[in-house]
C-alpha cells in the first residue's frame, strides 16, 4: 500500500536530507529537491517496484520574484497509474542562471510542456531536443508569465484608465 | 380563411419587395443613369461575405446566416470559403496575435474591391482580452470598413453592420479605390 509516509521515506532513504519540504495538501504531496537532482529524483520515482510513477501528468512553472535567489520554481505533476497516487515535485531556480535539466529522456511528454514553460516563464531546460516558443509569437522578446510583466496589452495608445477603474481621479 | 397573396405589381399594390431605382430619366422601356449608380446597385445586392469566425461572434453569424434571421434576403446567399471569391471580410472573434498574420493574408488574397467588417469586441479593439496574447483590434494589421459593437452582437446588429455596408458599397465611386487617398490608406497598413 503506497501512502504519502512511505513515499516520504523511501525518498528520504534513497536522497537524504537532499529532499526537503514535503507538506500536503487535499490529500496530495508536494517536496523539493535542488535543481541538479531534478532528474536523479524523478528517475528514481521512475524505476523503483513500488513507487512507480511513471506518467507526468504536468509540468510548469511558478515565479515567486520575493524569493531571492529562488525565484523560479519547476513543478513536476507525477502519477502513478498502478496505485492510483499523485505527486508534486518541486525544483527551484534562480532567475539569472534559470538552467534545469531537461526530462525529455524520461517522458516523452515533457518536450512540449517544457517548451511551453519556457515560453512563459523562460526556464532554459538543458538537453532539451527543441526549444522554443510554443504558443507566443515568436518575435515576443520576454516571458509573459513573469510577474514583473503587466498583464494588460502594452501596445494600446487608446486606453483611458479612468474608463477602466485603474487610476484616474476616481 | 385563405391567406391573401399580394403580388409584387408595381404601382398595383401597396406591397412594395423592389425599392425605387437611382435617379435617371426613365421613359418607355428604357432607363438611363450615371455608370457607378449601377454598379453600386449591383455590387449592393451581391456582396459574397468571407466568414472568418474564430469564437461566439461566429455562432451569432451561423444564427445570422440561418432561416431565421436570413442574411441571404440582402444578396448574400453564397457565403464563400475562398477569399478570392468573396467581396466583404467578416472578421467575427477574437483575434490572437499569432493569427493577425493569418488575417491579413486572407484579406491580401481577396480581390479589389474588398472590404472588412469587424464584427464584435474582440475583433474591433481587443474587448475584454487586454493581455499581451490578443491583438487590440483587428484594424491594427488591416483597414476596416464597419464595425459592430457587442458582446456578441445579436443578429440584427450583424444584419445592421451589413446594411451599413451595402450602403457603402452602393454609394462608393468608381473611382475611390484607385485615389491617392486609398493608396495612401492601404500604405499605412504597409500593403502593396
Amino acid at each position: 500500500m503506497l501512502t504519502n509516509e512511505s513515499i516520504q521515506q523511501k525518498l528520504t532513504e534513497k536522497f537524504g536530507d537532499q529532499v526537503t519540504g514535503f507538506t500536503e495538501s487535499f490529500g496530495m504531496m508536494s517536496f523539493e529537491a535542488p535543481k541538479d537532482l531534478n532528474l536523479k529524483v524523478l528517475q528514481f520515482l521512475y524505476d523503483d517496484e513500488e513507487l512507480q510513477f511513471r506518467f507526468l501528468s504536468d509540468l510548469q512553472a511558478v515565479h515567486y520574484p520575493d524569493q531571492i535567489g529562488r525565484e523560479l520554481a519547476v513543478v513536476y505533476h507525477l502519477h502513478n497509474l498502478v496505485s492510483n497516487v499523485r505527486l508534486r515535485f518541486k525544483v527551484f531556480t534562480n532567475i539569472q542562471t534559470p538552467d534545469v535539466f531537461s526530462a525529455t529522456a524520461l517522458f516523452s511528454s515533457a518536450n512540449w510542456m517544457e517548451r511551453e514553460t519556457y515560453d512563459f516563464f523562460g526556464v532554459n531546460f538543458v538537453g532539451h531536443p527543441n526549444l522554443k516558443r510554443i504558443l507566443n509569437v515568436d518575435e515576443m522578446d520576454y516571458f509573459p508569465m513573469r510577474k514583473e510583466f503587466p498583464l494588460e496589452d502594452q501596445t494600446r495608445i487608446d486606453k483611458d484608465d479612468e474608463m477602466f477603474g485603474r487610476g484616474g481621479t476616481f | 380563411m385563405a391567406r391573401p397573396v399580394q403580388y409584387n405589381i408595381y404601382g398595383q399594390t401597396d406591397v412594395k419587395l423592389v425599392k425605387e431605382g437611382p435617379e435617371g430619366y426613365a421613359g418607355e422601356g428604357f432607363f438611363t443613369t450615371s455608370l457607378d449608380k449601377v454598379v453600386g446597385l449591383a455590387r449592393k445586392n451581391s456582396i459574397w461575405p468571407l466568414p472568418f469566425a474564430t469564437s461566439c461572434c461566429g455562432i451569432e453569424f451561423m444564427a445570422t446566416m440561418a432561416s431565421h434571421y436570413d442574411l441571404s434576403r440582402f444578396g448574400s446567399e453564397r457565403v464563400g470559403f475562398s477569399p478570392r471569391q468573396c467581396d466583404l471580410m467578416m472578421v467575427m472573434g477574437t483575434i490572437a496575435k499569432k493569427m493577425a498574420p493569418v488575417v491579413r493574408q486572407v484579406y491580401l488574397q481577396m480581390a479589389e474591391p474588398r472590404r472588412v467588417m469587424a464584427v464584435g469586441a474582440c475583433a474591433s479593439s481587443g474587448g475584454i482580452f487586454d493581455t499581451y496574447s490578443v491583438l487590440q483590434g483587428i484594424d491594427q494589421v488591416i483597414p476596416v470598413d464597419v464595425y459592430v459593437p457587442g458582446c456578441p452582437p445579436r443578429p440584427e446588429a450583424i444584419i445592421d453592420g451589413f446594411m451599413r455596408v451595402q450602403e457603402l458599397v452602393h454609394n462608393e465611386s468608381l473611382r475611390r479605390r484607385t485615389s491617392d487617398k486609398y493608396k495612401d490608406l492601404m500604405n499605412a497598413y504597409g500593403i502593396q
